[in-house]
Order: C-alpha cells, then sequence, then structure tokens
C-alpha cells in the first residue's frame, strides 16, 4: 500500500502532463484498475499510438494475473461467482501478494475471502487517493517523476520476496525467476515477466521434486525381539 | 473526458478484467490435481524476483548497470540486507529508500 501510493502519484502526473483529460486519468484509475498496464498505456498515448493498440498492449501485459488466479481459486473454491467477480476486478500484484501471503502464514479459513476484500479495499482507495494526488501534482509541480520515487516499488518487493525465501526450492525458483526477467528485458509488453516466472516456477517444482527423491537417511533397523 | 478516452478506458477495463476473472471463476470450480497446487506456491517469490532485477539492474536505456553509479542497485542492496536481517517491510523501505536517496546525493556532489 505505501509502496503503491508514490506510484499512483507518478501516474496522475503523467496522465495529466501526457495530455489526457484529469477526468480520463482519473477514471483509468478507477476503471481499470491495473498500474503497470495504466503508466503502459499513458506512455503509448504519448507516442499517439491508436487506441487498439494500447488495448491489445494493456492485455499482454496484464496475463499474470491468470497466474495469481489460478493461485488463489483454490482458496476461494466456496464462493459464489459475484464475489468472484469483485475478486477479479481488484486483482491486483499488490492484493495477490499480500493475501497469498496471509494464507502461506494462517492457512485458509471460511472468512478467508474478508481478508482479501480488505486489502483490496484498501489498496482501491489508496490507488484512487494517490491518483487524485497525483493529477494536482502534475499540474502544480514540473516534472514529479523526477524525484526517484520508482525506486520505492523495487523496494517494497524485496521487502516482501527475502523473508520467503526459507527454502532451497524457493531460493532456487526467485534466482531462476531473476535471471530469466534480465535475459527477458528487452522482449516486448512484459512478456519477458511471464517467462521468468513460469520459469521460476519449473524450477521450484524440479528442485523440490530432486530433494524429494534423494537418498533420506536410513530408518533406525527394527528389532524382532523386545 | 472526450468519447476516445472513454473507448479507451472501457476497452483497458475489459481486457484488465478478461485477464483477471475467468480463470479465478474457471478454476475455482474445478478440483486442482496437488501437484499442481503444488507448483502455484512458488508463483509468488518467481513473480517477485522478476519484477525486482530488472528495477534494480537495468539502466534505462535497458543496458545492464551493474555499477556504482546506479544508486538504485545500492539502495536495492542496502533494502534487500535490511529486510533480510529484519523481515520488517517498512524498516526495509526506509532503509532502502534514504541509501537510495543518499548515494544519487553523493553522485551529484562527486567530480
Amino acid at each position: 500500500m505505501i509502496a503503491s501510493l508514490p506510484f499512483g502519484l507518478i501516474f496522475g502526473a503523467l496522465g495529466i502532463t501526457g495530455g489526457l483529460s484529469a477526468a480520463a486519468v482519473a477514471a483509468m484509475s478507477a476503471i481499470v484498475f491495473a498500474g503497470s498496464s495504466q503508466f503502459v498505456a499513458v506512455g503509448l498515448l504519448a507516442t499517439a499510438t491508436p487506441a487498439w493498440v494500447i488495448i491489445l498492449t494493456t492485455l499482454v501485459v496484464n496475463l499474470r494475473h491468470m497466474l495469481y488466479g489460478a493461485s488463489l481459486a483454490h482458496y476461494f473454491r466456496a464462493l459464489p461467482q459475484r464475489w468472484l467477480a469483485f475478486i477479479g476486478f481488484t486483482l491486483t500484484d499488490e492484493a495477490y501478494i499480500t493475501t497469498i501471503n496471509h494464507f502461506h502464514r494462517h492457512g485458509h479459513h471460511p472468512l478467508s475471502h474478508w481478508y482479501y476484500t480488505g486489502a483490496a479495499a484498501a489498496l482501491y482507495v489508496n490507488w484512487q487517493f494517490a491518483t487524485l494526488l497525483g493529477i494536482w501534482a502534475g499540474r502544480a509541480i514540473p516534472n514529479p517523476a523526477s524525484w526517484g520515487l520508482d525506486f520505492v516499488f523495487p523496494a517494497a518487493f524485496l521487502g516482501m520476496l527475502v523473508p520467503q525465501i526459507r527454502t532451497r526450492p524457493v531460493l532456487v525458483a526467485a534466482l531462476v525467476a531473476a535471471v530469466v526477467a534480465l535475459l527477458g528485458r528487452q522482449l516486448p509488453h512484459q512478456t519477458g515477466l511471464i517467462a521468468a516466472t513460469l520459469a521460476g516456477v519449473i524450477a521450484g517444482v524440479w528442485t523440490e521434486r530432486r530433494q524429494s527423491l534423494a537418498p533420506q537417511p536410513t530408518p533406525p533397523l527394527k528389532t524382532n525381539h523386545p | 473526458m472526450t468519447t476516445a478516452e472513454l473507448t479507451l478506458i472501457l476497452g483497458m477495463a475489459s481486457v484488465t478484467f478478461a485477464a483477471r476473472y475467468p480463470v479465478l471463476a474457471f478454476l475455482s470450480r474445478v478440483p486442482m490435481p496437488p501437484s499442481v497446487m503444488a507448483a502455484l506456491k512458488f508463483v509468488p517469490p518467481a513473480v517477485l524476483a522478476a519484477l525486482i532485477t530488472p528495477a534494480l539492474l537495468v539502466a534505462p536505456d535497458g543496458r545492464l548497470a551493474l555499477t556504482l553509479t546506479n544508486a538504485t542497485l545500492i539502495g536495492g542492496i542496502v533494502a534487500g540486507l535490511v529486510a533480510w536481517r529484519t523481515h520488517h517491510l517498512l524498516l526495509t523501505l526506509g532503509a532502502g529508500l534514504l541509501a537510495f536517496w543518499g548515494w544519487r546525493a553523493l553522485l551529484t556532489v562527486l567530480p
């Protein structure tokens, strides 16, 4: 949440300086609610890209959310469709990571969807507030993007990643994903991110399987006499 | 707001929802095999690592920036160390940001 505040601010400011109306910038945050694709859209608008290309790019950038849906589906299997639609509308990177961390730590319970709802609602309100602040800043301050606030994003994600690395398979998954993400950084529209995630997951599964196949310490021999 | 802006925003909203909702709706209704569940637990660390490293190590022009003049990298190293020692998100953010700003200021002062 703290991490997405400066991003909403920068998005609002970039949207205004990029030529969108204030109403359009605010509406994009309210209806699309997908930070990275909003940034990409504003960037493409500045180079006079046709709308259908921007929409297609938005789809590609947001394809990673399918993985989040697959990962969370198990925990939300008892919910009616209208809940799932709400979750589908608000499923951002931060909402996913916050919720899945909670489930991994505290397990799944019948009211799990309320935890998600609370986190998602807070993130939603925060994003709208930050966007409005950014719209104001975009009009009042020259070049607010130069403050280097984009650093907050990798720093916050580091703070979430590092505590998760407790087993060798998780470490391998993270390392492989990191390397593939670097190798695929020139691939268009974050397809490198999807490739890196898939590679990381495969590496994690492979490491875990190898560990379970490795010879276990031999159990003490049973004796037949008391 | 112009019609063009509205069309764009509604289009973006539709495809975003199409990426998020259907998988959730479908997979929450069919039981998933345990092997898939086991694999999905690697999604969060893999996504996070894949988001972090390009942000820290790649310069705006797309080249690797494994240098001491990369303040983002220095801030990231400090943030990583603090995260490792404390497991505390706010401390991680604060220490990382201070290191990043401090290093950037230092770089502008030095020749």
